[in-house]
Formats: C-alpha cells, sequence, structure tokens
C-alpha cells in the first residue's frame, strides 16, 4: 500500500539551505548516470551523469546545497546543476535536511 | 543538461543494457484457478520444477544486492504458492517493493488486511470486460465478480489505491471508459497493456487484437489520460505521433527480463520460449550472472536491424514495434509489428510463414495429456466497423 504523505510535491530548492538525499531514495549508479526509486511514490528517476548523482550522494555532507555545488562542479557548469537539484527537489529526491 | 525522464541520448543507453533489470517480472507458479484465453504463460498446472521457498528468498537476496528495486509479480495466480505472502513479506522486508498481479480469486478480506498492512506493496486486479458478460468471455465463468469481490475486500482493507488492470482488445475497446469508472469507483488506478499473442493468445490473437481503427481510438484515449498506466506497452502506437508516456523501447533482455516458475530467465514476460531462454537461477552465480553475460541478453544489447522498417520515417518512434507480437505471428524480427500503426503488418501476416508452435505450456490437460477447453471467445459479437 502506499506511504503516507508520498504524493504531496516536494518542496520549493533554495541553494542556500541544506538537503539531503530523501531518505525514501534509493540510488543506482549505471553507466549513464544513476537510477534514483523513491519508494513512497514509486517514481523512478534518471540522474544522466555521474557528476550529479555524486552530487546528490554528497549533499548531506554540506552546509548547503551552493556549497556543494562550489566544492564539486566546475564553475561554468553550476548553473545547469542549481536547475538539475532544483528539479530533483520537485520530484522528491531530495528533500530539505533539518539538521 | 541531466535528470528527468528520457530524450533521446538516454534511451540509446537503455537500448546498451543496464547493469540490473529496471523492471523485473517474476512468475512465482504457472498453477492457476482460471484458463483464460489470452494467459501469455499458458498457465494452469504447477510445474513440478518450481521454484522452492528457499530458492525463491534466493532470488530475493541477489535482487538486493543487484539494486532492483521492485518486482513484478505474476504467475499462473501468485497467490496459490503456499508461501505467497512469507516470500513477499521477505522483499518488501529487504526493501525489495512488490507489485502483483492476481484475478482476486483468493483474495478474501484476511487476505486484503494483510496485504494493507505492508508497505512497498502493490496490487493489480485482473479483468477484461466492464460486465460479467464481457470479461468472462475471455477469464472464465465467475472471474468478474471474483475480481470485483477481491476489490471491495482491498477497500474495505483500507489498502488505499489499487490498480485495475486490463487487457485491451477488440472486445473491451468500446469499454475502456465504463473500466475507468469501476476504477474510480474504488479510487483506484487503471492500467491498459497491450494483448501480445503469446501463450494461449497465439490461438485467440487473431480475433481479440484491435483493429487499427480501434488503435487510432486507443492512442487518443491514452494520450488524453495521462493518470492511466500502460507499463510502457503502446510503444508500438507512439509512430501515430506525439510519443505515450514511459521510455517507448522494447527493454527486453536491457531493461527488463522474466524469471519464470522453474527459474528459467527469459528476454520479456511475453517471449517464454526456447529462442529467447536466457539461462536459469539455479546455475553457478545464479540470476546475476544470467543477466550479466547471457549470449543472448548480449545480442539484444548489441546494433539490431531495422530491415524492413529501416526506410519507414517512423522507427524512430516505434522501433519496429514489440518482438515478442512479431515472434509470434510468425513476423521476421527485424520488420514491422503485427499491429503497425502505417499498416505495414498486415502485409507483413499475408506473406508470412509458418508460426511457431510453443511447446512450453501448462495448459491444464486432462488424463490422456489432452489440454482442456478454454473458454474461446465465440460469444463475441463482430467489432463495429469504422
Amino acid at each position: 500500500m502506499s506511504v503516507a504523505g508520498a504524493r504531496q510535491g516536494g518542496s520549493a530548492f533554495a541553494v542556500e539551505k541544506a538537503w539531503r538525499l530523501n531518505p525514501q531514495v534509493a540510488l543506482r549508479n549505471e553507466a549513464f548516470g544513476a537510477l534514483a526509486y523513491h519508494y513512497g511514490n514509486r517514481r523512478l528517476v534518471f540522474l544522466k551523469s555521474r557528476a550529479l548523482a555524486d552530487l546528490v550522494s554528497s549533499l548531506q555532507q554540506y552546509p548547503s546545497a551552493a556549497d556543494a555545488i562550489g566544492a564539486l562542479v566546475p564553475e561554468g557548469q553550476r548553473a545547469s546543476y542549481r536547475r538539475a537539484l532544483a528539479r530533483l527537489a520537485d520530484s522528491e529526491v531530495i528533500d530539505l535536511d533539518a539538521r | 543538461m541531466p535528470v528527468d525522464t528520457a530524450p533521446p541520448p538516454l534511451k540509446e543507453q537503455f537500448t546498451r543494457g543496464l547493469d540490473a533489470p529496471i523492471c523485473l517480472t517474476w512468475e512465482l507458479t504457472y498453477a492457476c484457478n482460471l484458463a483464460c484465453v489470452h494467459c501469455l504463460s499458458s498457465s494452469g498446472r504447477r510445474d513440478p520444477d518450481e521454484l522452492t521457498p528457499a530458492e525463491a528468498r534466493h532470488i530475493v537476496d541477489d535482487l538486493v544486492d543487484m539494486k532492483v528495486f521492485y518486482v513484478n509479480i505474476g504467475g499462473g495466480e501468485p497467490m496459490l504458492r503456499p508461501d505467497f505472502f512469507d516470500l513477499v513479506s521477505y522483499a518488501v522486508g529487504r526493501q525489495v517493493g512488490v507489485k502483483f498481479s492476481t484475478n482476486g480469486t483468493r483474495l478474501t478480506p484476511e487476505r486484503a488486511r494483510q496485504l494493507a498492512a505492508l508497505d512497498y506493496l502493490d496490487v493489480q486486479i485482473s479483468i477484461d470486460g466492464a460486465t460479467p458478460t464481457s470479461n468472462d468471455a475471455v477469464r472464465g465463468e465467475g472471474s468478474f465478480a471474483a475480481a470485483r469481490r477481491a476489490m471491495d475486500n482491498l477497500a474495505a482493507a483500507g489498502f488505499g489505491p489499487f490498480k485495475v488492470s486490463v487487457v485491451v482488445t477488440r472486445q473491451n475497446m468500446d469499454e475502456l471508459d465504463a473500466l475507468a469508472a469501476i476504477a474510480d469507483s474504488y479510487g483506484a488506478q487503471l492500467r491498459l497493456t497491450r494483448l501480445r499473442p503469446s501463450g494461449r493468445a497465439v490461438d485467440g490473437w487473431d480475433a481479440l487484437h484491435p483493429t487499427a481503427a480501434q488503435q487510432r481510438t486507443l492512442y487518443h484515449w491514452l494520450l488524453e489520460r495521462p493518470g492511466v498506466l500502460t507499463g510502457d506497452s503502446f510503444f508500438h502506437l507512439s509512430a501515430l505521433g506525439e510519443p505515450l508516456d514511459g521510455l517507448n523501447l522494447c527493454g527486453a533482455g536491457r531493461v527488463v527480463c522474466l524469471i519464470d516458475p522453474v527459474g528459467d530467465v527469459y528476454a520479456c514476460p511475453f517471449v517464454i520460449d526456447r529462442q529467447f531462454l536466457a539461462g536459469n537461477v539455479r546455475a553457478p552465480g545464479g540470476f546475476p550472472v544470467v543477466w550479466r553475460e547471457s549470449a543472448l541478453f548480449a545480442s539484444l544489447r548489441g546494433p539490431q536491424s531495422a530491415g524492413a522498417c529501416a526506410s519507414c520515417g517512423s522507427f524512430d518512434a516505434c522501433r519496429g514495434g514489440c518482438m515478442a507480437a512479431k515472434f509470434f505471428t510468425g513476423l521476421p524480427l527485424d520488420g514491422p509489428d503485427p499491429e503497425c500503426v502505417h499498416g505495414h503488418g498486415e502485409a507483413a501476416l499475408a506473406a508470412r510463414g509458418e508460426r511457431p508452435q510453443s511447446v512450453l505450456g501448462h495448459s491444464k490437460i486432462d488424463r490422456h495429456g489432452t489440454p482442456l477447453p478454454v473458454p474461446m471467445p465465440v460469444r463475441f459479437r463482430s467489432p463495429a466497423r469504422t
């Protein structure tokens, strides 16, 4: 049966906040990047590069998404990775980390 | 840039195969208490060589290691397996989600409450018509009432949104709205899948498969209802224009496969035939080695010839359609789908040779070994001509 609360939309992405890989999501690395499966809403999302998969897995180690991007993504590509994280927040692959 | 569902380059990656399946079908038993005319696995009799409970649990362990997030469990009727609940509980307990298909005959109020208590579990109740008359002509006497009782039981147990699963046929095309209404009445999701000429449907397909006009109607019906699930099974219809939701490719041996009740691994659930047998989970290394090292899967993951479809402007949309549909209608695998929306399949069917005779059925037999009759669709009226 469904897991409670799984069908509500994801949080609006704010790059200055702390994010994490949603605990309900499992990642599986593949040659193209990774598969992300959300056990709550049963959605499968494709992360289309290994670098993005690494970034998502590492978010929790940084005080904010901006810090993670700054540390892991080359300068010219940061805007596209911010957009990618925003879409992943929308599909609940990542969520706000209230630590 | 990164993320989200599949634009072409990613689709290309999928055709070369993944490290583990995205969507694995696992048929737990060939035993079935119904005898549907279109059963893709020709089920009926349990096979004496079916996997033991310990072997079945071992498959779950392999799936955990491979990070297969969920399995589609079917049969036969999976609830007839004595260890059904133990196995399902074991799988979801190890974070392998389960979506299982059932005819509902064994889904009692008590079973419904047990299912409702499990996380990561989805249930699909199969019906193939919106009325007892249309459904029972395909699935057998009393099967509609049994399926509705199962739905009532799930609803009463507070299971939440289950799925109502329908194979689209020439005879039930006019009932799609009524089928959607049945699903809606339970807060359930409607799931439509394509009739394949596999298993017992090798014989019934000519009379059961939708007409060309019905296929166009279905395509537009689906485009207007993105909430209706299709399991990616109508990708041949994407040649009509805008692609339908889903990966829109044949995932056989690349992102999907079938483990059958005796542990044989086939390229997809619709090609239970020796030609598409990749190996067996009882061999050394088990399922992971079959998935990674089978020669059949390696060839499916290699470059494929478009054959007679190479010059068609729609090839990128439909990729020549469904391998199983071609194989079991006796068409070349590198040519059009028998239900090609541009009509190329009809010409190919007219010119085809012998159709394959499957020897792998588990249909019920009498004491002389003769298959028992299944409810053939003799009562169907002719489809409306358009």
